[in-house]
């Protein structure tokens, strides 16, 4: 049995009054890609969030149950929040490179973990931007801002800060929504080539992107007036996605909503 | 449809009163100023070291560096404190907290000058004298009533620009493991730069033109102060100082200095226009 | 290490604000504690007497409103004049970016300035005088007065608007008849909130309204407001004591103002015209 990285346990998670998320229970399996499906506003990214603890930057948020980082609950009193995000890396929906160079947007990550020799934050910035697939259509103009790329290069770019940190897992949300579906293509073949290295979790809403790369599928729904998104089936994606032993999965799959 | 047309131009006019009065105020205060160079060269009066009304002499250069002084002072004292506020409301503090620090800051913005030149009067004065001694007057006391003074305005404008900072690059940051003082330290407050910039020139406004208070600390004695207990003045300590009994040349050098406070204020709007033109394009 | 880092600067932050939030209740405290106990009928209601200004300021606190009140009335055609202007008439291009940098920098001219130029023209007609003050002080809160208006007129539904040339009113019926009216109690805030801020001028007060004792009756006469009693009384080091109540009265007041512009600007958010 491959380890898992991530593993949930009754979770629960409340904004406010509302909750949001209702007993889920699975694992992630390390290593390979887990891909997040349902319909939107059901709480997937809500979810995703959780994982890294972004969420505790929501004020009145709150978790019950366990969610466990190799082994580890991630909301442990010693758990020490800038750490975690090191290990469990985000990338957002809307590329969000910082208003610096591309060399710097690469370099934050190393930096602020106290990299300082110029040798190795060049050497870090270049397997960094190599890895997702950017570096030779950027390696001679390292120095002109991030926001001077194209969407899709955007992305790509903040994919390499991500890398940058050295992460164990890579969380993705719905990463190539907002981007055209050339690059979206480039960044599905770069995310595959990841996953022999490192975790990943995708939110998309793209299932024939989820039924392309991933090897495992969540589907997640919000079904009564409560609103609380619930697991409702977690497997291969392949027998998800050919196979659904639920009745609602098969409807979304299908099409019939969402 | 006449009568539209008159009332459109009344309307314009009272838009104008306010650039109109700008003329009104340079020509009258130049009219009244400017004679004094017909007998005293500019350059004395900017340069000369040597401010005794009474036996005509009229070298501002002391008063100048005085205004300098507590300016700079007040500025070292009052921005780093008015951007930590701004930095603490807008990111660190709960809105509770928030909900107590915030309104505070407002209402010393309301305080009265003359009230913090009292304050300084019965509490700074005494305090600095007993810190390092001499008679309590002097850049020291001068500067942190003023710091006081100037901190909210460069608080509220800062803490509108960190708001305006789009949050993704705050969530990019924290994403990657960043603490939330380095996010501020290497995102948010370099993309904060420009804004910052413009609320401290409004602070050094505030500062130069402040009369009450200062008048009440600064000790009042026209000369460059050489050490922390020295009295001294500034152009608006001495202006607001001698014009009660001021007359014939000593008035009009007394215009003249506030010719000066009027052309640094208007070069300090200029400077404020062009860095908010270049932020916008 | 970077753990340190991170929780000193985040102390500093923490301490900064609370040394801001630790001076403004010293300096309330204080003022509080020392003027409470003149504050007295005799206080408010009679004259200074002697020397010492022994007695009350009643003469002040009437000169200070007085003062400010005609500020306003000066103020308000102009400042609602110039608000109607900006929104209703002008379109945007250079006389609106003239407009408004008359505005910024009047607002940014030192008061001071402001009190020689109302020496140089207002007191060379008036003397000094409740006018030559008012006129002066009217100027310096102009900028903040329009800006004010401006706000509170923006803020007039568009759909009154429309309704009211939909309906075949000229413009200026539609100013007067719609856009005023309902902009008017958010207009008052506004003014309310700059009498406020002329209340505690000093440098231009007292080069214009001059420093005399008397209680000031017609616009033409002298007068001494709060602000420049205090000035006097502390830096001459006498009566002390009054003041104390004079810079309490002064603070009350101040408070008051900017508490009644805030409840009446919460009621008009609520319940509209």
């Amino acid at each position: 049995m491959s380890d898992e990285a991530f593993e949930v346990k009754d979770l629960d998670f409340w904004y406010d009054d509302f909750k949001a998320l209702e007993d889920l229970n699975f694992e992630i399996k390390a290593r390979a890609i887990t891909a997040f499906i349902g319909p939107s506003g059901c709480g997937k990214s809500t979810l995703l969030r959780c994982l890294n603890r972004l969420n505790d930057l929501v004020p009145d948020a709150k978790v019950k149950g366990a969610i466990k980082l190799f082994g580890k609950n991630i909301h442990d009193a010693d758990v020490d929040l800038p750490t975690l995000r090191r290990r469990v890396a985000m990338i957002f929906q809307q590329p969000n490179p910082f208003p610096f160079s591309i060399y710097d947007n690469v370099a934050y990550g190393p930096r602020i973990h106290g990299m300082k020799r110029k040798s190795e934050l060049d050497d870090i910035v270049e397997s960094s931007l190599e890895k997702a697939a950017l570096w030779r259509e950027v390696k001679d103009k390292l120095n002109d801002s991030g926001l001077e790329l194209s969407g899709g290069q955007q992305q790509r770019l903040c994919i390499a800060r991500a890398l940058a940190v050295k992460p164990e897992v890579l969380l993705m949300d719905e990463p190539c929504s907002a981007i055209d579906p050339i690059s979206t293509q480039k960044i599905e073949d770069l995310i595959y080539e990841l996953k022999k290295k490192l975790t990943i979790v995708m939110v998309t809403h793209n299932m024939q992107q989820a039924a392309r790369i991933s090897s495992w599928t969540a589907f997640l729904l919000a079904e009564d007036e409560s609103g609380s998104a619930k697991l409702i089936e977690y497997g291969k994606t392949n027998d998800i996605f050919t196979k659904p032993k639920d009745k609602r999965t098969e409807n979304y799959i299908t099409g019939r909503f969402g | 449809m006449k009568k539209e047309k008159i009332l459109r131009y009344i309307f314009l006019l009272a838009a104008s009163v306010a650039i109109l009065t700008i003329f009104l105020i340079l020509i009258f205060i130049a009219a009244k100023g400017v004679p004094l160079f017909f007998k005293v060269p500019l350059g004395k009066f900017l340069f000369g070291m040597d401010w005794s009304p009474t036996k005509g002499h009229f070298g501002a250069f002391p008063l100048l560096v005085g205004s300098f002084l507590v300016t700079a002072g007040a500025v070292a004292i009052g921005a780093p404190l008015g951007v930590a506020v701004a930095i603490f409301l807008s990111e660190i503090a709960s809105p509770k907290v928030a909900n107590l620090i915030r309104p505070t800051v407002e209402l010393l913005a309301g305080i009265p000058s003359v009230i913090y030149g009292f304050f300084g009067i019965m509490i700074i004065i005494p305090l600095v004298r007993n810190l390092i001694g001499g008679a309590g007057f002097g850049l020291i006391s001068a500067s942190l009533v003023l710091a006081i003074m100037i901190l909210p305005t460069i608080a509220a404008l800062t803490e509108d620009t960190l708001r305006s900072i789009p949050k993704a690059h705050k969530w990019g940051s924290l994403a990657l493991g960043a603490t939330q003082w380095q996010t501020i330290k290497r995102v948010i407050l370099p993309s904060a730069s420009e804004g910052i910039f413009s609320a401290i020139i409004l602070g050094v406004g505030r500062a130069i033109g402040e009369t009450m208070a200062v008048l009440m600390v600064v000790g009042n004695a026209p000369i460059i102060p050489t050490s922390l207990k020295d009295p001294f003045s500034t152009m608006t300590s001495v202006i607001a100082l001698d014009m009660s009994y001021a007359s014939g040349q000593h008035q009009q050098a007394l215009f003249a200095l506030a010719l000066i406070l009027f052309i640094i204020s208007m070069f300090l709007v200029a400077m404020l226009r062009l860095v908010s033109h270049k932020r916008s394009s | 290490m970077k753990r340190i880092e991170d929780k000193i600067a985040i102390g500093c932050l923490w301490l900064s604000s609370l040394l801001v939030l630790f001076f403004l209740l010293v300096l309330l405290s204080y003022i509080t504690i020392k003027g409470l106990p003149v504050l007295s009928p005799r206080f408010l209601f009679s004259f200074p007497h002697g020397v010492e200004a022994r007695g009350g300021i009643s003469p002040m606190i009437v000169a200070t409103f007085y003062l400010t009140i005609l500020s306003g009335i000066i103020v308000s055609p102009i400042a609602i004049g110039g608000a109607v202007y900006l929104t209703q008439y002008a379109k945007p291009g250079r006389v609106v970016r003239i407009i408004r940098f008359g505005a910024d920098a009047l607002s940014s001219v030192p008061s001071i300035v402001f009190g020689l130029f109302g020496l140089a023209l207002f007191v060379s007609f008036f003397g000094y005088s409740m006018i030559a003050g008012g006129l002066t002080l009217s100027l310096m809160i102009l900028p903040v007065a329009m800006r004010a208006s401006e706000d509170a007129i923006l803020a007039v539904p568009r759909s009154f608007r429309e309704a009211s040339f939909g309906l075949g009113a000229t413009q200026w019926q539609t100013i007067k008849n719609v856009i005023i009216p309902v902009a008017l109690p958010r207009i008052l805030t506004g003014l309310i909130l700059g009498i406020g801020r002329a209340f505690g001028e000093t440098a231009a007060v007292f080069l214009t309204a001059g420093m005399a004792l008397n209680l000031p009756l017609l616009p033409t006469d002298p007068g001494r407001t709060m602000t420049v009693h205090l000035y006097l009384l502390a830096t001459e080091g006498i009566s002390i004591d009054i003041a104390f109540g004079t810079a309490l009265l002064l603070m009350i007041f101040i408070l008051s103002f900017n508490f009644l512009a805030r409840f009446l600007g919460a009621r008009s958010v609520k319940g509209g015209s």
